[in-house]
């Protein structure tokens, strides 16, 4: 257990260098979340005045809603850097190797959980700047951004998984963009719950970037209902675990076809 | 000691794609081993079994004793593996590389960082150390394979194809390290190459691989004298119908064991090519056929294949490959 706690440290270190090494990467990441922030703010302003919103400020309904809309893109395609080691003959190095196997999966998702945080931080921050407040306060923030965490673990792991079992980019893109926008749009990211039609509000309730969402979404407003919060991260953090199984258990199955 | 001990292993890939098909062999502590087949003979798929990243059909084998399959983990802490295809990270410099490798090898601390400074410096990566990969030459770039494979001083190190892709001074160059390496670190070593002279510079004993078969074994010295004697090649002046007679000619002869013939040369195995040489060109003199050129050669594992499998090597490969592909 420590041992693959050490080396999913190792491999996490390596992925984030490899990413810091990427300038336009660095670039994309803090900027993309910019730009959903503004255009979604821009273009869905006057939405507040229909009833449901909860708040007669959009950009306090959006802010929440973009960081783990980003925690959930940042986490979906996270396999293609599995696939780009994969190619490389790096997981194959260190299979030959003593290195725990867990690690050479964990490590991907780990990054992909930070990088959430990072664009959730910066995210918040242009919120606050904006006009957003969490009335949580501090405590709000720190659900914000474990809820991107989770969300994004979550979902990389799915990827990774996915990775594993396609192995080739084309795949990977594919099936990322046939599942990516439905989940998003199946949620009350952009929009409140009050106005979604019945049958996609019940949808929503077994979409993880769902809980996410209104886990975040409940620590902004004035009438946090903690329980609720923490029933969101609870699920959550149960499908996190269930994906990094999944990744692992797609791992195995690669092994075997080599 | 045997180190690395295989014994009849068996690999079918999907249904009917036969790639090891009973290989068996041994090495022995402190030597240097070569597998020397064509592309596609099963050499790969040998040393990625003792690498425990695949698994026989069927058969057994150990290295320092411990079974690859039952006792994987064991097995990856003494071996160095060095792929076929390069796997390192391309993003990471050659330093991060080495110690990321360290570090899941179980090394850590002011050991590891003198072992990675030792290696870059034996490898002549010092000065490229804190260079990212990507920008490394390719002769570079397979240094620092060699190295990954070496940094927690494995007491058995797999090549596979180690020279393949680089250009004929790089590889001058990696066959001269290699040698090197073996002898200072104390290694045994598992070579799989389909260069002729490379198994012949660097394999202390090889064998040949054919379709998944070990088809012969020994020195390479041994494989070429089982051959008894020497080549003797001959090229005639004219190309037209000549080369017929001249085969029956020469294949007449008592000191000619063998002849064949290919367009206008002529391929003889003589016992000794000092004193076939006069014999054969006056016996072509003496039939009016004119000879351009004459070579004695001592047999090379080109013809230890050609002999034991009954087909030309270079084609066997070519064929693979483009089989492969």
């Amino acid at each position: 257990m420590t041992v693959a706690l050490t080396h999913t440290w190792f491999m996490f270190v390596r992925h984030l260098r490899n990413l810091v090494r990427q300038p336009v990467w660095i670039f994309i990441l803090l900027v993309q979340p910019f730009f959903w922030l503004l255009l979604y703010s821009q273009l869905f302003r006057r939405i507040v005045e229909l009833p449901g919103f909860g708040t007669n400020s959009y950009i306090e309904f959006l802010t929440p809603g973009i960081v783990v809309m980003t925690a959930f893109f940042t986490g979906s395609w996270n396999g293609m850097s599995m696939i780009n080691d994969l190619d490389r003959g790096v997981i194959e190095r260190f299979l030959a190797t003593p290195a725990s196997r867990s690690s050479l999966v964990l490590g991907h998702v780990a990054q992909a959980s930070l990088n959430a945080v990072i664009q959730g931080i910066i995210i918040l921050g242009i919120g606050f700047l904006m006009g957003a407040r969490v009335a949580a306060g501090a405590a709000g923030w720190i659900v914000i951004l474990l809820a991107a965490a989770l969300v994004a673990a979550c979902f990389s792991g799915l990827s990774n998984g996915i990775a594993l079992m396609a192995r080739r980019e084309e795949t990977m893109i594919a099936v990322t963009n046939f599942i990516g926008l439905p989940l998003l749009f199946v949620s009350s990211t952009l929009i409140a719950v009050a106005l979604m039609p019945n049958w996609m509000e019940w949808a929503a309730r077994f979409n993880p970037v769902e809980w996410g969402v209104r886990a975040s979404r409940d620590v902004v407003t004035a009438s946090t209902a903690w329980d609720n919060v923490a029933l969101y991260l609870g699920l959550l953090a149960a499908v996190t675990a269930a994906m990094a199984a999944f990744a692992t258990w797609c791992f195995r199955a690669y092994r075997r076809t080599l | 000691m045997a180190m690395i001990a295989v014994e009849g292993l068996e690999k079918t890939y999907g249904k009917n794609i036969r790639a090891l098909d009973g290989t068996t062999f041994e090495v022995r502590e402190g030597e240097v081993f070569g597998l020397l087949g064509p592309n596609g003979a099963g050499k790969s798929t040998t040393v990625r079994i003792l690498a425990t990243l695949t698994t026989p059909d069927s058969g057994c084998a150990t290295v320092a004793g411990r079974d690859v399959v039952r006792k994987a983990d064991r097995v990856r802490a003494t071996i160095g593996y060095v792929p076929q295809q390069s796997g390192v990270d391309r993003e990471g410099t050659g330093r991060e590389n080495l110690t990321l490798q360290g570090h899941v090898q179980g090394m850590g601390g002011a050991a590891l960082h003198e072992r990675v400074d030792q290696l870059l410096e034996v490898l002549g990566l010092s000065e490229a150390a804190d260079r990212v990969v990507r920008t490394y030459s390719g002769g570079m770039k397979r240094r620092l394979d060699v190295g990954l494979g070496l940094v927690h001083r494995p007491r058995v190190l797999y090549l596979d194809e180690p020279t393949t892709g680089l250009d004929p001074e790089a590889r001058a160059a990696m066959w001269t390290e290699l040698g090197r390496l073996a002898a200072d670190e104390s290694l045994t070593v598992l070579l799989t190459t389909h260069y002729l002279e490379e198994a012949d510079s660097l394999a202390d004993r090889l064998a040949i691989v054919s379709r998944g078969r070990i088809v012969a074994e020994g020195t390479p010295e041994e494989l070429k004298r089982s051959l008894r004697g020497d080549a003797v090649t001959v090229e005639l002046a004219e190309a037209d119908g000549q080369a017929g007679d001249a085969e029956r000619i020469v294949r007449g002869l008592q000191a000619v064991h063998d002849a064949s013939v290919d367009g206008r040369t002529i391929r003889t195995r003589v016992a000794q090519g000092g004193t076939a040489v006069p014999v054969i060109l006056s016996a072509l003199e003496g039939a009016g056929i004119g000879v351009a050129s004459v070579t004695v050669s001592r047999p090379s594992l080109d013809d230890v294949y050609l002999d034991v499998t009954g087909r030309d090597f270079h084609a066997d490969d070519a064929a693979e490959t483009e089989g492969a592909e």
